[in-house]
């Protein structure tokens, strides 16, 4: 995943990105890996420390005249203004960035360490394992995302841990179907075949030989995934099926969405948290198109 | 024709797997599994009568026959709140689910398509270098924050179209059909599916353009170019060709996964579809509507997941025979 605490600090400042690149093995010079890399670092850095940044974003406010401080514009105390209820909507953008980087990351983790096990063992193994597994795949992908999502997060009660559930559960066949493909080559290669001759077990040739190959294809399929992760939960919050009192950019657009934010034309309460989102999200493009480069370079020239 | 018989029953056996689930993921939701089909407004005659019809005073595998029975008859139950045959409501809305789709996607699918492959012509120029990251940026758009910056632009700020819904209230038409062809539905339309529309084009358009940059690599447009054919005449009747046939798989499973995708922009447009039933059934607790749009939903896409399988085959014949 994207592990961007584990860079050395050593470095002077100006390489640490393009190390960092290296680390996650993505080129360096392709533009738009590095500013996917960057919104990451960004928003990661925000994240850490949002408690400096943003106040209470559920505190109501009010005016020096006692008045509730309610749909104010932005100004210097409050950048992005307030809500109807007088809350401060950069604040509520701050912390937002929390709940979005828990559910994308472990949502993401989770898709591809399940797709990538399901993966490695039905290419490897074959056979009735192999037909099996990729049944269960077709069935996977013919329930229909959001549906299923609302439903399960309604029945199971609205907690951020069974939106993760539910997107792990239908996302991982696209990772499992990829990875299978990819160690079914994988197989038929020479160091593989000396390594079964020399004796190694069938785990081991696994983990030795096979699944450092298909990392990088991992990491391609885990940027994406962030980005679904995050997009399906702030829909599921828009549909008021979130997580009720934590904040989340998806909780503030379903709050200004009821609120009549639209036909108040309040742009300062729901461009902001859309637009973040589309940020992370797209970061993960950006990345997985690096990866392509790195996995498929005949697209390059 | 074997593999299309394999295929087939696949397809079976996906919409037999999805049935189940649904049948044990409404067993899961808080309360009495009874709670599923009888509400406690209902008087005590409606209560037997639907303990009957579904079973619910018999053990799990009765309940399971007879739920399947059930759903192969299209019998879905009543609805609690409007105390109506959830059959009956699934298909006054399902039109107008349809029609949002089919309009959103096709406009969609052209404008990738077309786009697409002149972002691949265009390899290398500044044009690439602007559109691929524009197109990525779109897609990476939630549908429903799109929704909302059109509503409160053109619907709200510049008052050009109606804030939701699909027909002006009080209106009177006397069939579906008139309904759906009058100019005030379609006024109505618009801002949907240009939301939906600027959403899914992304798919088509990357897709088309990676599909052109390698048929565009292949033996026999280099033939053409010695042949000394202009440009455009290649691209279209040589490389076009073939870099669509994917495309058109796409175009089937998209129909599919939109259709339960859609969910959003029906709820940002208070859309009268499948979705937005979906989404108030479930808030609401009205578990046979909820059951019911979801199978729906469900067997829309599953079958179009094996249109589009077939689609592949019968356009590819490699794929067939490989």
């Amino acid at each position: 995943m994207v592990e961007v605490a584990a860079q050395p600090p050593v470095l002077s400042r100006k390489r640490k990105l393009p190390s960092l690149m290296r680390a996650l093995r993505l080129p360096e010079k392709d533009p738009l890996a590095l500013i996917g890399v960057t919104i990451y670092v960004v928003f990661l850095l925000v994240a850490l420390f949002a408690d400096f940044l943003a106040k209470d974003p559920l505190e109501i406010l009010f005016l020096d005249d006692g008045n509730l401080a309610a749909n104010l514009g932005p100004s210097l105390e409050f950048p992005l203004g307030t809500t109807n209820l007088g809350r401060d909507i950069f604040s509520q953008l701050v912390i937002g960035t929390r709940s979005a980087f828990m559910v994308g990351l472990t949502a993401a983790l989770a898709v591809v360490a399940l797709g990538t096990l399901v993966g490695l063992v039905s290419g490897y193994f074959g056979g009735l394992v192999d037909a099996a597994l990729m049944r269960l795949a077709d069935i996977a992908l013919g329930i229909p995302f959001l549906p299923f999502v609302i439903v399960l997060a309604a029945f199971l009660g609205p907690q951020t841990q069974n939106v993760v559930i539910a997107i792990t559960v239908l996302l991982w066949p696209n990772t499992a179907r990829v990875i299978r493909s990819q160690v079914l080559t994988l197989r038929e290669r020479g160091f593989v075949e000396a390594a079964r001759v020399a004796g190694s077990s069938d785990w081991r040739i696994i983990r030795v030989h096979i699944a450092p190959n298909i990392l990088p294809l991992s990491l391609l399929y885990g940027s994406i995934a962030i980005g679904w992760a995050i997009l399906t939960e702030a829909s599921v919050s828009f549909l008021g099926f979130g997580p009720s009192g934590s904040v989340s950019w998806g909780g503030m657009l379903q709050d200004a969405y009821a609120s009549q934010a639209l036909s108040r034309g309040s742009y300062n309460w729901f461009i902001p948290p859309g637009l973040c989102i589309v940020l992370v999200v797209v970061a993960g493009f950006f990345i997985s198109r690096g990866y392509e480069e790195v996995l498929f370079p005949k697209l390059k020239d | 024709m074997r593999s299309v018989a394999i295929r087939f029953g696949q397809m079976l056996l996906v919409l037999w797997a999805v049935a189940t689930l649904l049948f044990f993921l409404f067993r899961l939701m808080p309360g009495d599994p009874t709670a599923a089909y009888i509400d406690t407004t209902f008087t005590a005659e409606q209560q037997e009568a639907l303990k009957k019809q579904f079973g619910l005073d018999r053990s799990l595998p009765e309940q399971y026959a007879l739920y399947f029975g059930n759903v192969l008859r299209g019998e879905f139950g009543t609805s609690f709140r409007s105390k109506r045959p959830v059959f009956e409501m699934i298909f006054e809305v399902l039109p107008n689910t349809l029609a949002l789709t089919a309009l959103s996607i096709t406009i969609a699918y052209i404008f990738g398509v077309l786009v697409g492959a002149w972002l691949a012509w265009k390899r290398g120029s500044i044009a690439e270098a602007v559109g691929i990251p524009i197109v990525l940026t779109l897609r990476a758009a939630p549908e429903f924050w799109l929704g909302m910056v059109l509503l409160a632009i053109f619907a709200f700020g510049l008052g050009w179209f109606p804030s939701g819904g699909a027909n002006s209230a009080g209106a009177d038409y006397g069939s579906t059909l008139a309904r759906m062809t009058s100019a005030d539905f379609l006024h109505h339309l618009i801002l949907p599916s240009m939301t939906l529309a600027l959403y899914l084009q992304g798919l088509p358009l990357l897709l088309m353009r990676s599909n052109m940059l390698d048929v565009l690599q292949e033996d026999y447009v280099m033939m053409a170019r010695m042949k000394g054919l202009p440009e455009w005449r290649i691209l279209l009747m040589h490389a076009a060709r073939n870099a669509l046939l994917p495309v058109v798989t796409a175009f089937a499973l998209g129909l599919g996964a939109s259709v339960g995708g859609n969910v959003v922009v029906e709820t940002v447009f208070s859309w009268p579809g499948l979705g937005r039933v979906l989404v108030d059934a479930v808030a609401s607790s009205d578990y046979p509507l909820a059951q019911g749009a979801f199978m729906f939903i469900a067997l829309i896409l599953i079958v179009m997941n094996f249109v589009a399988d077939l689609l592949y085959s019968v356009l590819d014949p490699r794929v067939a025979h490989g």
